[in-house]
Parts: C-alpha cells; sequence; structure tokens
C-alpha cells in the first residue's frame, strides 16, 4: 500500500513538469500532501502514537492545506500571471523528469543494503532532484517556492525511510518544514507587498556583478 | 554553560526587541557584549570539559569562539555608530531589531562552533540563517529585499541539503546498529559506517554547508547577502558565519578521514576549493562595487584555506591558523567600509578616489589592511598561506600550486587596481563640498584588529599553538 502512495507521488511529478497553470501546481501540492500523510501513516508503525500524530498534523495541515493555500492567496494578491512560463518546452521538461526518475532507478540497484526499501530512495531522490529541475526550469519566484516545497516533500520521504529507527531526524525534517514556510512565505510575501508595487514579483533581478 | 549563554542570549535578544528605548536598549547590548566574552573566556578556561551531550569545547571550537569575541567589540562598537549616523531613518524599532538579531546570530555562531552533534549544529544553522535574514534586510529596500531573498533561498536548499546528508548518514549508522550522531560517536565507529551511505552524506553535507563557509556551489547566497547587510554585519557574515561553516565541514570531514575514503573526500573539496578561487579571480578582476570586491575576497581565502586541509599534512595546522587571522582581518575592511561610504555616498568604485585626502587615518588602515588580506608580509596571513603552498607542494600537487598561484597573482592585480584606485587617483565629478570629517578614533579598533594579526601569526603563543595542534589531532 505504501509502495502505491510513493509510487502515485513520483507519478504527480511528471503530471506537474507539464503543468501549465499556478493552480495545477498547487493542485498538485495539495495531493501530495495527502499523499504523504497516508504515507506516514502506513510507515512509522513503530513511533510513539503523540509523536505519530504531532507528524501528521504537520503533514495536513502545513503540506496539504495551509502552504498551498497561502500561495494560492499570495498569487491573487500580488495579481501573478497564472501562466508557469517554463525556460524550456513541456516536452523536454517530461524527458528531464522522466530521465531522472530512470537515474534513480539504475543508481538505487547498486546499493546492496537490505535495511533501505529502495522505492522511498527511488521516489525520494526523484522527488528532490525534480524539484531542483522545476526551481532552475522555471521563471517566476513563486516557482522557485513551489519547487522547493516539492524538494521538501521529496526529503521528507527520505525521512520517513528511516522514521521507525530514528524518529528524531522526522521531526528534524518537520522543523525544517516549519522553518522553511516561516521563513520563505511568512518574511518574505508579507514584505513584499509593502516593499514592492509591481505586480509581479519578477523585479528581484538586478542584484549582480 | 552553553544552554546557560543561550538562554540568557535569547532573554536579552526579546529585551532589545520589545524594547523602546535609547538608553536601555544601549545598557543590554553592552550586557550581551559582556556576556559573549564571559562566555568567551569560561569555554577558554575550562576548555575540553563538557557538561552536556551536545555540546563539547574543543580545542577547534574554542578557538574560534575566541576569535568570534575578539571580533564582536569592534563589530558591536560600529553597529552603535552605524545606528547613530542613521538616525532620520532607524526608528526604536527597527534598532531593537539590529541588535537583537546580531545578539542571535554571533550566539548561535558561538554555540555552533563548540556543537558536537551534527543534528545541533543543523539546528543553530537555520537560526543563523532566520537572524541574519533579518539583519540583512535591515533597510527594507527592493535591493535589500532582493539580496535577502536569495539569501533565504539559497540557505534554505542548503540546509535541505545537509537534512539529506543526515538522513544519508543515519543510513549508513543503521546498518552498524550505532544511534549516537554526536561526531566523537562518529569517529569513534568510524569502521563500522556503510561507505556507501557515507560517501553520498559526505556529499550533501559538504555541498550544503558550502552556502555558510562561501565555496563553490553554494556561495552566491553570502555574495549578495554581503553586499546588501550593513556594514557591521557584514563583517560578521564574512568572518564568524563562515567559520561556522568551517567548523561544520571540518568535523564531517573528520569522520570520513579516517576511512579508506579520505583520498576521494580530498578530491571533492579540492575540486570545490580550486574553482571557488577561480571564480573569485574572475569577479575580483571584473566586479566594480568595492563592498562585493571585499566579499569576493573572502571565498577566495575559504577556497586556500579547503585547499590546505585537503593537502593534509602542515595544511591542516595552517588552514586553521588561516581560518582564525582572516576572522581577524575581514572585519576591519568592511567596518572600515562604512567610513568609505560616508565620504563618497557610492559604493560603485568609479565614484571613489583620492581617500588618502579626505580620511587619512581610514586610507592608510585600507592600504595596510590591503596588504594583510592579499596576505603580502608582514600580513599574518602570509605565513598560513606559505604554508599551505608548502603543504600542496609536499603532497605533490604541484599542477594545482601552480594553477593556485596564478590565480593569486590575477586576485592581487584585480584587488590592487580597485584599491589603488581609490586611495590614489581622483574621483571623476566629485563634489568636495560636503565632505565628513571623520574622526580618526573610529579606525583605531580596526587597526588594533589587524595588529592582533600580525601579532599572532608571527609570534604565536604556545598555549595557541598547542590548541591548533590538539584541533589537527581531530583529523589524524
Amino acid at each position: 500500500m505504501t509502495d502505491i502512495l510513493l509510487i502515485t507521488l513520483a507519478m504527480t511529478l511528471l503530471y506537474m513538469s507539464i503543468a501549465n497553470r499556478l493552480q495545477t501546481y498547487l493542485n498538485i501540492l495539495v495531493f501530495q500532501g495527502f499523499l504523504l500523510f497516508g504515507a506516514t501513516y502506513l510507515t512509522l508503525t513503530e513511533v510513539k502514537t503523540a509523536n505519530l500524530l504531532f507528524i501528521m498534523l504537520e503533514t495536513i495541515v502545513f503540506k496539504a492545506i495551509a502552504v498551498p493555500w497561502f500561495i494560492g492567496y499570495i498569487i491573487k494578491k500580488n495579481k501573478i500571471t497564472r501562466v508557469a512560463e517554463p525556460y524550456v518546452s513541456n516536452f523536454a521538461s517530461l524527458m528531464v523528469v522522466t530521465l531522472i526518475i530512470l537515474v534513480t532507478i539504475v543508481l538505487s540497484g547498486s546499493i546492496k543494503d537490505i535495511n533501505l526499501d529502495k522505492t522511498f530512495f527511488v521516489v525520494a531522490l526523484s522527488t528532490l532532484f525534480t524539484g531542483l529541475y522545476l526551481i532552475v526550469s522555471r521563471k517566476k519566484i513563486i516557482t522557485h517556492v513551489i519547487g522547493y516545497i516539492v524538494v521538501e516533500n521529496g526529503v521528507f520521504v527520505l525521512s520517513l525511510a528511516v522514521g521507525n529507527e530514528m524518529p528524531v531526524l522526522v521531526n528534524l525534517g518537520v522543523m525544517l518544514d516549519i522553518f522553511a514556510s516561516v521563513l520563505i512565505l511568512g518574511v518574505f510575501f508579507n514584505k513584499i507587498g509593502d516593499v514592492l508595487n509591481d505586480p509581479d514579483v519578477n523585479v528581484l533581478r538586478n542584484l549582480k556583478d | 554553560m552553553v544552554y546557560l549563554f543561550l538562554v540568557c542570549s535569547a532573554l536579552l535578544a526579546i529585551g532589545l526587541f520589545i524594547n523602546k528605548n535609547r538608553l536601555v536598549n544601549y545598557v543590554l547590548v553592552s550586557v550581551y557584549g559582556i556576556l559573549l566574552v564571559t562566555f568567551g573566556v569560561y569555554e577558554f578556561v575550562n576548555q575540553g570539559i563538557s557538561h552536556s551531550l551536545f555540546f563539547k569545547p574543543d580545542s577547534l571550537g574554542v578557538l574560534l569562539l575566541s576569535a568570534l569575541c575578539i571580533i564582536s567589540i569592534p563589530v558591536l562598537f560600529h553597529s552603535y555608530r552605524y545606528i547613530e549616523l542613521h538616525k532620520e531613518s532607524e526608528t526604536p524599532h527597527s534598532r531593537g531589531m539590529y541588535f537583537g538579531a546580531l545578539a542571535i546570530l554571533m550566539s548561535a555562531s558561538g554555540a555552533a562552533y563548540l556543537s558536537n552533534h551534527i543534528a545541533v549544529t543543523w539546528i543553530l544553522i537555520e537560526i543563523t540563517t532566520l537572524s541574519a535574514s533579518l539583519l540583512i534586510y535591515h533597510h527594507r529596500s527592493v535591493k535589500a529585499l532582493e539580496g535577502t531573498w536569495k539569501y533565504v533561498f539559497i540557505c534554505a536548499i542548503s540546509i535541505t541539503l545537509v537534512y539529506v546528508g543526515i538522513l544519508f548518514l543515519s543510513l549508513a549508522m543503521k546498518q552498524a546498529g550505532i544511534d549516537d550522531m554526536s561526531y566523537d560517536s562518529l569517529i569513534k565507529n568510524y569502521s563500522l559506517l556503510n561507505p556507501f551511505w557515507l560517501k553520498l552524506a559526505f556529499l550533501f553535507i559538504f555541498t550544503g554547508f558550502t552556502a555558510k563557509l562561501g565555496l563553490v556551489p553554494m556561495y552566491t547566497a553570502g555574495i549578495d547577502a554581503k553586499d546588501k547587510a550593513p556594514g557591521p554585519v557584514s563583517a560578521i557574515l564574512a568572518s564568524a558565519l563562515m567559520n561556522v561553516g568551517f567548523v561544520s565541514v571540518y568535523r564531517t570531514y573528520a569522520v570520513i578521514a579516517h576511512t579508506p575514503y579520505h583520498g576521494w573526500a580530498n578530491g571533492v573539496i579540492i575540486i570545490a576549493a580550486i574553482l571557488t578561487v577561480f571564480v573569485a579571480a574572475v569577479y575580483m578582476t571584473r566586479v566594480k562595487n568595492i563592498k562585493r570586491l571585499f566579499a569576493y575576497s573572502g571565498i577566495e581565502h575559504m577556497g586556500v584555506v579547503m585547499l590546505g586541509l585537503a593537502a593534509g599534512g602542515i595544511g591542516i595546522y595552517a588552514s586553521i591558523l588561516h581560518i582564525l587571522l582572516h576572522t581577524l582581518i575581514k572585519p576591519a575592511l568592511f567596518l572600515q567600509y562604512n567610513q568609505i561610504y560616508r565620504v563618497y555616498g557610492s559604493k560603485s568604485i568609479y565614484d571613489l578616489g583620492n581617500y588618502f585626502k579626505y580620511n587619512k587615518t581610514g586610507a592608510l588602515l585600507m592600504l595596510v589592511a590591503f596588504f594583510s588580506v592579499t596576505a603580502m608580509p608582514p600580513s599574518g596571513l602570509f605565513v598560513s598561506e606559505f604554508m599551505i603552498f608548502q603543504s600542496l607542494f609536499e603532497s605533490h600537487h604541484i599542477i594545482l600550486l601552480i594553477i593556485l598561484l596564478v590565480l593569486l597573482t590575477v586576485i592581487i592585480w584585480g584587488f590592487a587596481t580597485n584599491v589603488f584606485r581609490l586611495l590614489f587617483i581622483p574621483p571623476v565629478s566629485f563634489d568636495e563640498t560636503n565632505v565628513p570629517k571623520i574622526s580618526p578614533w573610529e579606525s583605531v579598533l580596526q587597526y588594533v584588529l589587524i595588529i592582533i594579526s600580525i601579532y599572532f601569526a608571527y609570534n604565536t603563543p604556545g598555549r595557541f599553538i598547542n590548541m591548533i595542534e590538539q584541533a589537527v589531532r581531530i583529523i589524524n
């Protein structure tokens, strides 16, 4: 069952690579949040109930509800154009993400560690690298943020793989989530309206040599 | 003691955040300065005695903490001058935010030096990112926002990479059945760690920490941050915060240095380090913003330090000495920058010039600091850089050494053209009527920093030599 959830997560990455509208990205993020919620419940069977509840609450509240909603709110408030504006064509993006997944599968073949479920490894790394790819291949700052959240989702999958032995590390991952949400969304976007009157957030590209 | 220090710092920072009174503000800042120095002295005296699972005042941590204490005094003093000089744009709120965030940044850096657990280091580095972003955004302008945004975003990605590295490290330990992630336990059990995961973990952790350390690939965050942050903050970012990256990489490297993958890790570090020096050389010949020039000089030094570390032998000793001296010298440059800005109202090299005419003491300091930072004798950095060259020679990295020497020559040339232009060539269309008079007393602390660095390099006290050697022993 966990495998099904994780593979669905990997499939959403392919969909994300060809999505055009920002709203589609947000919907996928919400969906990924629910997938992770399910995967957390199914994987972390040996963690104390209180801790498990805390982690699951975080996934559902932060990953599936608060962050996507907040990004949607920012898009509306700042009147950001609702197209993703990638630098590369959709076909090329699809190919790149497919390649990322293939390479991680091949890489996982070289691991001779019986302690690790390879599905976790493949899905986590491909989500991580797809997130990084989304960051470099999209123009808007808001899509960079979305890419970063995809990276975090990937990292969260990886932390689930060791979660039963070291629940501390999962909690650390939860902290990372909250930290990034506060820092990136809170500090940055609450202020952006005060400083910038421009409706789009593309003006932050002057600082160079 | 570390916990007590962190709690007191947090209380003082909260006090600074909520307080609106000017006098109370400066009293709290002074109390913080005393607290930091007391903490430094306490850990120096009680070196190696640990009361806690997560912190251990070993010699490397104590050395860097002492350096932080020394630079904290000029930084706090110049912060006070900075806030007073920008009176019209400062509010009690912005002043409180500035000093509160500065206190948190320095405390988190100081505690990170002593951290003995990779997860604790990670959390403290998160805190430094948070507080540094508040400081970079101090002026609330569009460009400051851009600098902050880039810094926050790249640091967020790098902290995620470190986290992935920690997860891989836990996989490496899982097989061996170890669950203590402290550096001591990792070094003790190095032979049990799964090599595949260990290598992957090192790669991710190293890449992540390069954002703080200022190496390729993540160095860009620091450059923009130092450019946009207020001068005294840049001084901390360019010294104490880079040391946090160094100490984190050093401790992780110490684990892998015990395993048969030592050579592989050296290869990784050498590639990143030489690329860093190359990037610094390219930009320092082109860059026309004097503050960015100083920032690039910082990453150049980090590249040299990491080359020394990878070369091994005397290079490890030299790299620790180098980073200590760099911590003293670089703040002098950044603190001096504010005087330049007050005279010219610009940081573009095209608007600067003839500095000796407008501010003699400051100009002389710039000249001395220039010689210090480019490691020309009698600079202290000359000693450590020379030892690093020697270690590269001894470890048969001859081609690498030649490339490094060529790049360093280019860097000195790039640095000199800009600094000599600032000092001697008359500026074009500069209105002399409103040049403020700058008191020579404002440069005294910078001179002191440079004199300490020279004295320390040529006449290192025996106790410090022992401490550096102890720090080297973590690796060997």
